[in-house]
């Protein structure tokens, strides 16, 4: 219960007059840029893009900054803009095989078609502190080689010329795609609306679902059929010009995660698949998002459904960190009714308890 | 094909193709390309600019069918010039100067006495984008791993 309290009004601008100097720590430092979190501080803004579902490296970092590092804050704040920005359309679906790759990786073909390219990657980095970057130590170009710049095939495209490998997902041929923004969930959902609550979804939480299915909570024998990180162009459908025109790009993550097969009498043996596609680079959660697709399509597979990475409301209704983070965190907003009331019932029990264990004392006693 | 068709399509790709570009275009680039125009027309707002949200999709497996990925920022503006010509810029961010000023040289593109100043521009920021592009290839090709088999010393 809430009941408007009136008195906080000093400290709370106080309090945020303190936070706002806080943020701004020692003033002999110079303040942090906007430019050089989104330079230096990249992965960070990339995250608070993907979780606040609104792809605008600026805002992100800004929201980095004002949420003086706090991902979760930074990502609800982010959201929280979001609201205020009318829609102007929906774009034409990305072609993430047109993607300009910066990092393509595949651990079931060593030798596909267009290489495997590491990238920036912490891959094979010895997780030991480096000390040159306490200091602004020059930094060394990168090595440049003759590039190959046509278009990279999909891994999932080399099975499926045999049929070894499930196609990539369709719905019936007059499904709209569901928008989670728009209308409440419903379960079940189709696998649109649940890749849409996926990628918006708490990093942390899918990793440990994902992880919790290798473990042997329903368990998916995956493979990374392919991890691609690069830019996109993301083109708007123009009813005034009557053609589509690119609006520029973003960076994805796409992962092809390849999974056991499933066969019946119907359709022979062939891989599954589960699918994960981020804003920005992140593979970890590309990754996450792919397995966690994949034990969520259990009831399509007719598998059992025992572990929590495959319970659909489960894994939906908790994977957003807003949503999650305001319930939690309201815990410390002012209960004092709430809870004056529980501490009278608490009373009364005991008075109750007491006036009971009196009266057996006293027969105790008597015996 | 019949030649006026053709001719209809070759517009609209270089429209669509100007248009793409402008949208690449740093705000130095534009404004440095709105110096170059000698005799400036005069430039009316008809819509914008504003900003707003586009919802970006993806496709299930990566061909499938579509779902909602999660939305970007974009900015657009449509200007008329004093001539008429009706021109739009609409780019992904916030920055409604940027989409405002590729509004107006896609209007000015459509008057044959801005058109050369207009794909000079263009151009240019094709070229600029294409080396950008080839410096993170080669970049990205000099990770490539190359695979050797160790030979067994198995005799």
């Amino acid at each position: 219960m809430y009941v408007a309290v009136k008195g906080g009004e000093t400290a709370i601008a106080n309090a945020h007059r303190l936070l706002a100097d806080r943020r701004r720590g020692d003033r002999s430092l110079p303040a942090i840029s906007i430019d050089q979190i989104v330079a230096q501080l990249g992965l960070a803004v990339d995250r608070v893009m993907a979780e606040a579902s609104l792809y605008d490296r600026e805002l992100a970092a800004l929201a980095v900054r004002q949420a003086r590092g706090d991902m979760i804050e930074a990502i609800f704040i982010l959201r929280a803009y979001r609201t205020t920005l009318p829609r102007f359309g929906l774009s034409v679906p990305i072609d993430t095989g047109r993607m300009k790759i910066e990092r393509r990786v595949s651990a079931t073909y060593k030798d596909l078609p267009g290489g495997q390219l590491l990238g920036a990657t912490f891959d094979y980095t010895h997780r030991l502190l480096d000390p040159s970057l306490l200091a602004d130590e020059p930094v060394a170009d990168p090595v440049r080689k003759q590039a190959d710049e046509s278009a990279m095939m999909r891994v999932s495209d080399i099975l499926a010329d045999e049929g070894l490998i499930e196609a990539d997902g369709r719905l019936p041929e007059d499904h709209v795609p569901g928008d989670l923004t728009r209308e409440p969930l419903e379960f079940p959902l189709d696998r649109d609306l649940r890749l849409q609550a996926l990628a918006r979804g708490d990093e942390g939480f899918l990793l440990a679902l994902a992880y919790s299915t290798q473990r042997g909570y329903a368990r998916t024998h995956p493979f990374v059929g392919e991890v691609r990180i690069g830019d996109v162009e993301v083109e708007l459908d123009m009813p005034e010009l009557g053609f589509a025109v690119s609006l520029g790009r973003i960076q994805v993550t796409e992962c092809q995660m390849v999974n056991q097969f499933k066969g019946s009498a119907n359709n022979p043996p062939q891989f599954t698949r589960g699918y994960g596609l981020v804003f920005g680079q992140s593979e970890r959660k590309a990754m996450a998002m792919s397995l966690v697709d994949r034990a969520l399509r259990a009831e399509e597979f007719g598998e059992d459904i025992v572990a929590p990475a495959q319970d659909e409301e489960f894994v939906i209704s908790h994977s957003d960190n807003v949503q999650a983070t305001g319930f939690v965190e309201h815990l410390k907003l002012p209960h004092y009714v709430d809870f004056q009331a529980e501490l009278d019932l608490v009373r009364r029990m005991r008075a109750e308890y007491d006036a009971k264990s009196d009266g057996n004392d006293v027969r105790e006693a008597a015996e | 094909m019949d030649p006026i068709k053709q001719d209809g399509s070759a517009a609209v790709n270089g429209r669509k193709r100007a248009m793409e570009l402008l949208a690449k275009a740093s705000t130095e680039e534009l404004q440095a390309g709105w110096q170059a125009i000698k005799a400036k027309p005069k430039v009316h707002a008809v819509r914008g600019p504003e900003s707003g949200l586009v919802m970006v999709r993806g496709r299930i497996g990566g061909g499938g069918d579509a779902f909602n990925l999660g939305e970007a920022t974009v900015s657009r503006a449509t200007v008329r010039l004093g001539s008429g010509e009706i021109g739009h810029g609409q780019l992904l961010g916030n920055d409604r100067e940027r989409a405002r000023l590729a509004a107006v040289f896609d209007a000015l593109r459509q008057r044959p006495d801005h058109r050369q100043a207009v794909d000079a521009l263009v151009d240019a920021v094709e070229s600029r984008v294409a080396a950008e592009d080839r410096k993170r290839a080669e970049q990205t090709a000099a990770t490539r791993v190359d695979f050797f088999t160790m030979v067994r010393g198995d005799d």
